[in-house]
């Protein structure tokens, strides 16, 4: 079966790549484009592992497509820091020790900015609803929770 | 799923074309939620998956008069954001918004809920009760079906060769109407419904009951419709006398399966529970 030629903007930059029609976005990213920083966890869009933003929208990137990325826009946690600089989240997860395998991390730092993006004041249940879709097997996500909580408070205070 | 061709059409006709050519051997792309889960387990080898979200006519949620059409790629995300739906329907709202994490609202849609027809799938229940209906689309031109006559039966529906649903839509509400939906899961959040229970009814200017819908999900192979539970509400206040009708009537409708999440026992206990607080939910949100 032929592939498909796709063109599409994957943090900022315009990208362009060969896929099959059953590859994922998230077998692309990966295996095609070489960001590996997304990464596979169930496949079945359970663990939010594999979260990057699809046209501003948080999403599975296990659960589309590469082809449905056409188009399209797509940010993952390598468009996360500007060159150097980590964006809070990134430098609060550090300070405070927010992961230990750090597997879960890029997706969860991905979800976890979707949600300040919109919300910089969340109550900790929604911040924990918010990120109920982001399986952690190490923190016990006390930590996880108090870092978004405490970027939070950051970005609101600057 | 090693042959698979890929299409994004345009157009309306181009996409049962394509179904229709097919013979059966195509899948539906929308939000993708089930379609990926199922292409990866293997449960599934289209011969071809036919993206829909290029289709102008099944994006956006549209009111007119009161009423609201609901493209069929519409994402609970976006019904959530949606002000006017979500006041007007917080019921269908809330079943809709109940399926999956943020991510997978990002991407599910009604419509694909509807038709992967899941027993335990948490927007049709507050779908039928509010008397929704669909547009299907298909090589014979267009028809509206009742929301209610898409699920046939666990994982199956009775959309012909060719056809697809391009939109869901919810009719005008008289004042003093409302609706709710609950649902009991063995976690706190994202898992799959044990019961699910959706009200849908209309007070009049004294607060009495003169229309009412009630519909339990996850209790048998298909949503049931609860007529006894429906009569009970209809004259009444919605008060304690007729809430405890509408929890008796609840369970003695649900035929529920035994398994590892939930006993026959408990699950038709908990849908007299949840029919019972949906109403009173439903009620509340009527009068205020």
């Amino acid at each position: 079966m032929a592939k498909h030629h796709i063109t599409t903007t994957i943090n900022g930059e315009e990208a362009e790549y060969l896929c099959e029609p059953q590859e994922t976005l998230l077998d692309v990213l990966r295996d095609e484009v070489g960001l590996t920083g997304t990464k596979e966890g169930c496949s079945s869009g359970d663990c939010g592992a594999c979260s990057v933003m699809l046209d501003g929208r948080l999403v599975c990137s296990c659960l589309v497509l590469g082809v449905e990325a056409q188009g399209k826009t797509v940010e993952t946690i390598e468009g996360m820091a500007d060159g150097e600089v980590l964006h809070p989240l990134q430098q609060k997860f550090l300070e405070e020790a927010a992961l230990q395998c750090g597997y879960c991390t890029p997706g969860v730092l991905i979800a976890a900015k979707a949600l300040l993006d919109i919300n910089n004041d969340p109550t900790e249940t929604e911040v924990r609803y918010w990120l109920a879709g982001n399986l952690c097997r190490c923190t016990g996500y006390d930590k996880i929770i108090r870092a978004v909580m405490d970027t939070a408070a950051d970005m609101r205070g600057a | 799923m090693s042959g698979m061709r890929y299409e994004a059409p345009n157009s309306v006709d181009e996409a049962v074309k394509l179904l229709a050519d097919a013979n059966g051997a195509a899948r539906i792309l929308a939000g993708g939620t089930d379609l990926l889960v199922q292409l990866r387990a293997g449960m599934i080898d289209p011969g071809v998956v036919v993206n829909i979200k290029n289709i102008s006519e099944t994006h956006g949620i549209a009111a007119d008069g009161g009423a609201f059409c609901i493209g069929a790629t519409v994402s609970g995300a976006e019904m959530g954001e949606d002000a006017a739906l979500s006041a007007a329907w917080p019921g269908v709202v809330e079943g809709a918004e109940l399926i999956g994490s943020t991510q997978i609202q990002g991407r599910a849609t009604m419509a694909g809920n509807l038709c992967n027809a899941s027993p335990a799938a948490d927007s049709v229940p507050a779908l039928i009760a509010a008397g929704a209906t669909c547009t299907v689309v298909g090589p014979d031109g267009q028809r509206e079906v009742s929301v209610a006559d898409i699920p046939t039966g666990p994982g199956q529906n009775s959309l012909g060769n060719g056809e697809f649903v391009l939109n869901i839509k919810l009719p005008a509400r008289p004042a003093n109407a409302s609706d709710a939906y609950l649902r009991m899961i063995p976690r706190t959040e994202m898992d799959i419904a044990i019961v699910g229970a959706a009200v849908n009814l209309v007070l009049d200017g004294d607060g009495t009951c003169t229309e009412a819908c009630v519909v339990l999900g996850a209790v048998g192979p298909k949503t049931i419709t609860v007529a006894d539970a429906a009569a009970a509400l209809v004259g009444s206040k919605v008060d304690e006398a007729a809430l405890a009708a509408v929890a008796a009537a609840a369970s003695a409708a649900a035929t529920p399966i035994d398994d590892k999440r939930g006993t026959v026992a408990y699950r038709t206990k908990v849908a007299g529970v949840l029919a019972s607080r949906a109403a009173a939910i439903a009620a509340e949100r009527a009068r205020s």
